[in-house]
Parts: structure tokens; C-alpha cells; sequence
């Protein structure tokens, strides 16, 4: 009981203090609303725009999601193809990792000006693009350092390689894969951010917030900021969620 | 009578970067229906890679491997095997572990025929209570335990075993002999163990091949007397002391040093 109210009681003791201090500093320094926005402000940003943080926040859910469903689906394939095969491997690999070595930031303008206009197909590219690599490599690293002895397990008694890829190898990457999954989930919410916040005409919590930016509205920025963060949040631990369900098992007892 | 397990004139080389590497040269070994033979070797000398060519994951390059009268051409689902490492199914639970080659192999047996079986096996080993269990939460000795059941789960009438017993210490390990006599009494199997334990050798077995160094031949064969269960008093009569020392003896010829030189030490 006592531990319930100290794992309940003290963090939100942490966050009330937080947000007290950041209220002084602004009362101490006087800064103006578009200099800096105080905790006290963000309420009424929030009401004053709620439908729009609302819409926009269901943009930037949707192609996030969607962009992570896409790294998922090819990463996977990508980590299937570079796991069985030492050829793919040695030729892939190379590619991949210069790929990524490429700071997003600069495909953004790229992929803006490649495809003008297509906002939601830009989001979504960006954001599979940035969150792929990490669950292609630990795919490909899972399934090439399976044991030997788990495939003759199964090979010796004459099952095929469809079928040891389903009841061994598969399970087997599965902590792995939710590892890299998480990585994935905040690269692809940053991926998504930035298209929205540098396209022209975006949508999307990122485009509220470069509203709230060539305005000087501190107080909306803020909000945004809360939002994403909520978002994110939501988003990281439906992954954990996830993962509980489906390698809760490689999870070791406490002790 | 026939031999259930049938080596003829063996030969195996690995292909490697630095050119073939031979590992196994002419090995001739016959186990009768029952049987039960270990085989030690010096390390490296291609134990192992008999153990996958008796089980049809590899096909030699010369020779032939017969099992049942039939010349071994691909992996028959009639094999069980356990290795040193149990590679038990994390998450999977003890009892999930043991029915998994049923999965794989078409089986006579209901659902619950199978489990009754998985469970029966546990008992003999000693797993009791511990069905529902995950992996992680035993013993290395334990989860040997349960590797063997699931070796034995399809009724294979072979039974491969490479160095099942290597990792655990040496209280667990003549434990885990006791209950290979016990089970072999119950399950009845043919067996190749593969060791590198001498003891373990003429406890278990009765017949011990000795291979030479790579690449390997059969070097000897010793026969081993006495046959069903063995007490752990056994391995110390003069009868066992005098094998044990044959076997070292041809363990370092296997290995290129001769016993004369080791005695001058
Ligand atoms: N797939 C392979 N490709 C190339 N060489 C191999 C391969 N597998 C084994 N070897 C080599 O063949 C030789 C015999 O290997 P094997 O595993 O059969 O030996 P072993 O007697 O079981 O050894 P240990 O006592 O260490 O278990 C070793 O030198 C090993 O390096
Ligand atoms: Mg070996």
C-alpha cells in the first residue's frame, strides 16, 4: 500500500513542482506572452484552439501510424531477406547503413519539392523512411544469429524452412523486433513533425505549431508541445503494450 | 542380426575458404537394435558432424548411412536429438517444449494422448510439477531434463545425443546418467552418445568407439559387458578402472601423443 502511494504520489509531486518553477522563472523574468509562455497560459491556448488540436493531432496520429505500419511491414521483409541470406547481406547492408547515415532533415526539402502538394503522401514517406532501418537491422541480426541446434531441432525431424521461420525464428526476434519497434515509434513521430512543420500549407500538430511560430504565439507553441509529447507518449507505450502481450516471456523475473 | 544403425566406410570433408577440410575418413560403426554406443574422440575431430549425418541434415561424401535397414537420404522424422545446449523454446512453457516435435511429426496420438505422454516423460525424469513452468525458471540440469523428453516425445527409435551432459556440473551430470538407464528402461531406443567423459562413456554405453584425430577413423571399439542399468559403484571395480584406462590409452593415440612420452612426464 504504502509503495502504491509512493509510486503514485511522488512523481506527480515532481511534475507540480516542475510546473511551479517554470511559472516563477516567467513571473521572476517578467518575459512577455511572445517571449515565453508560463504553465498557466496553456489552458487557455488549449480552449481557445481546442477542434484544431483535435483535428491536427488526428493528422499527425494517422500518418504516423500509417508511415510506422509501412517501416514495419518493409523493414521486416528487408531483416527476412538480409537474415537468411549471407549474399543479401553483404550486399544490402552497405546501402543501408549510408542511408541512414543521411540526416532526415535534409530528405525533407527533397521529398517536399519531389512530390509538391502531396502533403499526406510526403508525412507518411518521411516518416517510414526515418523509422525502417532500426527494425530491418534488428530483423535481419535476430534471425542471423539464431543457433544452429534450433533449426536441427526442427530440421531433423524433416520440417520445412516455412515452418521453422514460424515456430522458431520468428518468436524468436519478436523481443528484438519490439526493441527496434520502439526506436521506430519516436523516429517516425519526428519524421511526420518535420514534414509538417516545413511544408507550406501542412497540416498536422507540426503545422499548428509553425502557425503558432510565425505569429510569436508562445502559449499555442507550447501547447503543441504538450500535445505532441502526449501523443508521443500514447504511442510509446501502445509499443510496450504490445510487446507485453507478445514477448512478455523474454521478460526475466525481478531478482 | 541387424543393425539398426549402420556406418559403411564414411568420408566427409567441409569446404572452407582455406580448401576441403576432411573430418571424417573412413568411419565404420554398427549399432544392433537396442544398442547403445558412445562415442569419444579428441575435440574438433568431427563428432558432431557425425551425430548430422547419422540424423540425414547432412549427406556424406562418400560412404553410406543406414538406419532401419534404409539408406539415410534426408532428415527422418523417426530421430530424436538433444545437444549440449537444451535450446528449449523461451516461450514456451515446459510441457509446450516437450510437445513440439509432435507439431512437426504426423502423430496417432489425440491432444490429450500427447500430453499424457509429455507428462509421463517429465515424471520419469523427474520434472514433475514443473509442466507449466517457462525455461528460464529451471535449472541447466533441469532444462536437460526436459530437452530429453522432447527428444523422446515421438517415440524415435533413434536417439542422438551430442554431449547432452557437457555443461552441468559433475553431482548433476551422474544424476542425469541414473536417469538415462531409467528412461531407456521405459523408452526404449537405440542410442549414440556422443562424450567427453570416459566415465560417462562406460556407465551409459555398451560400446565405446574411440575416433582418431581429424580427420576421423574408427579407431577402436571397446565392449562394454555389462548391459541395462549400472550403479554409479560400478565405475569403481577393477573391471571399469581396467576400461577406463584402455580408453585413455587410445584417447591419447587419438590425439598423437604417445602414452610412453606421458608417462616419462
Ligand atoms: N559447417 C562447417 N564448415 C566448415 N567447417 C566445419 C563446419 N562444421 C564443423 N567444421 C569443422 O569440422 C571439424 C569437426 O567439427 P565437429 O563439430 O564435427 O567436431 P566435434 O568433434 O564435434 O568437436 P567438439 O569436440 O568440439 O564438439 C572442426 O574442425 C570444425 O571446425
Ligand atoms: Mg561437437
Amino acid at each position: 500500500m504504502n509503495k502504491h502511494i509512493r509510486a503514485f504520489v511522488v512523481p506527480v509531486i515532481a511534475v507540480v513542482v516542475f510546473l511551479l518553477f517554470w511559472e516563477w522563472l516567467v513571473w521572476f523574468n517578467g518575459w512577455p506572452r511572445f517571449k515565453m509562455a508560463a504553465p498557466s497560459d496553456l489552458p487557455p491556448a488549449f480552449e481557445r484552439h481546442w477542434p484544431l488540436f483535435l483535428s491536427m493531432g488526428w493528422q499527425t496520429l494517422w500518418r504516423t501510424v500509417v508511415g510506422l505500419f509501412l517501416a514495419v511491414v518493409f523493414g521486416t521483409l528487408l531483416g527476412m531477406i538480409m537474415g537468411f541470406s549471407r549474399t543479401m547481406r553483404d550486399a544490402l547492408y552497405p546501402l543501408l547503413v549510408g542511408f541512414n547515415a543521411i540526416p532526415k532533415a535534409t530528405v525533407v526539402p527533397i521529398v517536399a519539392l519531389m512530390f509538391v502538394g502531396q502533403h499526406d503522401f510526403n508525412t507518411v514517406l518521411l516518416a517510414f523512411m526515418i523509422s525502417f532501418f532500426p527494425i530491418a537491422v534488428s530483423v535481419s541480426i535476430g534471425l542471423s544469429t539464431l543457433e544452429p541446434e534450433y533449426r536441427d531441432i526442427l530440421r531433423s525431424l524433416g520440417a520445412s524452412q516455412a515452418t521453422i521461420f514460424w515456430k522458431i525464428a520468428l518468436p524468436k526476434t519478436l523481443p528484438e523486433f519490439f526493441g527496434a519497434l520502439k526506436v521506430a515509434v519516436t523516429l517516425a513521430f519526428i519524421g511526420t513533425n518535420l514534414m509538417e512543420i516545413v511544408s507550406p500549407h501542412g497540416r498536422g500538430l507540426g503545422a499548428l505549431f509553425d502557425s503558432g511560430r510565425t505569429n510569436s504565439d508562445f502559449p499555442l507553441m507550447f501547447a503543441v508541445l504538450i500535445a505532441l509529447a502526449f501523443l508521443g507518449i500514447v504511442l510509446y507505450y501502445f509499443v510496450v503494450a504490445l510487446e507485453k502481450i507478445f514477448a512478455g516471456w523474454a521478460e526475466r523475473a525481478p531478482g | 542380426m541387424q543393425n539398426l544403425i549402420e556406418i559403411k566406410g564414411v568420408k566427409h570433408a567441409y569446404q572452407t575458404d582455406a580448401g576441403p577440410l576432411p573430418v571424417l575418413d573412413g568411419l565404420e560403426i554398427a549399432v544392433p537394435e537396442g544398442g547403445f554406443v558412445a562415442v569419444v574422440g579428441p575435440s574438433g575431430c568431427g563428432k558432431s558432424t557425425l551425430t548430422r549425418l547419422i540424423a540425414g541434415l547432412m549427406k556424406p561424401d562418400h560412404g553410406e548411412v543406414w538406419l532401419h535397414g534404409e539408406k539415410v537420404k534426408g532428415p527422418r522424422s523417426t530421430v530424436g536429438m538433444a545437444f549440449q545446449n537444451p535450446v528449449l523454446l523461451e516461450w514456451r512453457t515446459i510441457l509446450k517444449n516437450v510437445l513440439l516435435p509432435l507439431e512437426i511429426v504426423p502423430s496417432k496420438l489425440t491432444r490429450k494422448q500427447a500430453e499424457e505422454r509429455a507428462r509421463f516423460l517429465l515424471s520419469l525424469v523427474g520434472l514433475e510439477g514443473f509442466e507449466d513452468k517457462r525455461p528460464s525458471e529451471l535449472s541447466g540440469g533441469m532444462r536437460q531434463r526436459a530437452s530429453l523428453c522432447r527428444a523422446l516425445i515421438h517415440q524415435p527409435d533413434v536417439l542422438i545425443l551430442d554431449e547432452p551432459f557437457g555443461a552441468l556440473d559433475a553431482f548433476t551430470r551422474e544424476d542425469l546418467w541414473q536417469t538415462m538407464h531409467r528412461v531407456k528402461e521405459r523408452e526404449p531406443f537405440t542410442g549414440v552418445l556422443i562424450t567427453h567423459d570416459l566415465r560417462e562413456s562406460i556407465f551409459l554405453a555398451d560400446q565405446v568407439v574411440v575416433l582418431s584425430g581429424r580427420p576421423a577413423r574408427t579407431q577402436y571399439v571397446l565392449e562394454v559387458p555389462s548391459r541395462g542399468p549400472r550403479t554409479l559403484d560400478d565405475l569403481y571395480t577393477p573391471v571399469a578402472a581396467e576400461q577406463l584406462n584402455i580408453l585413455r590409452h587410445q584417447i591419447q593415440i587419438a590425439q598423437g601423443r604417445s602414452p610412453a612420452e606421458e608417462g616419462a612426464e
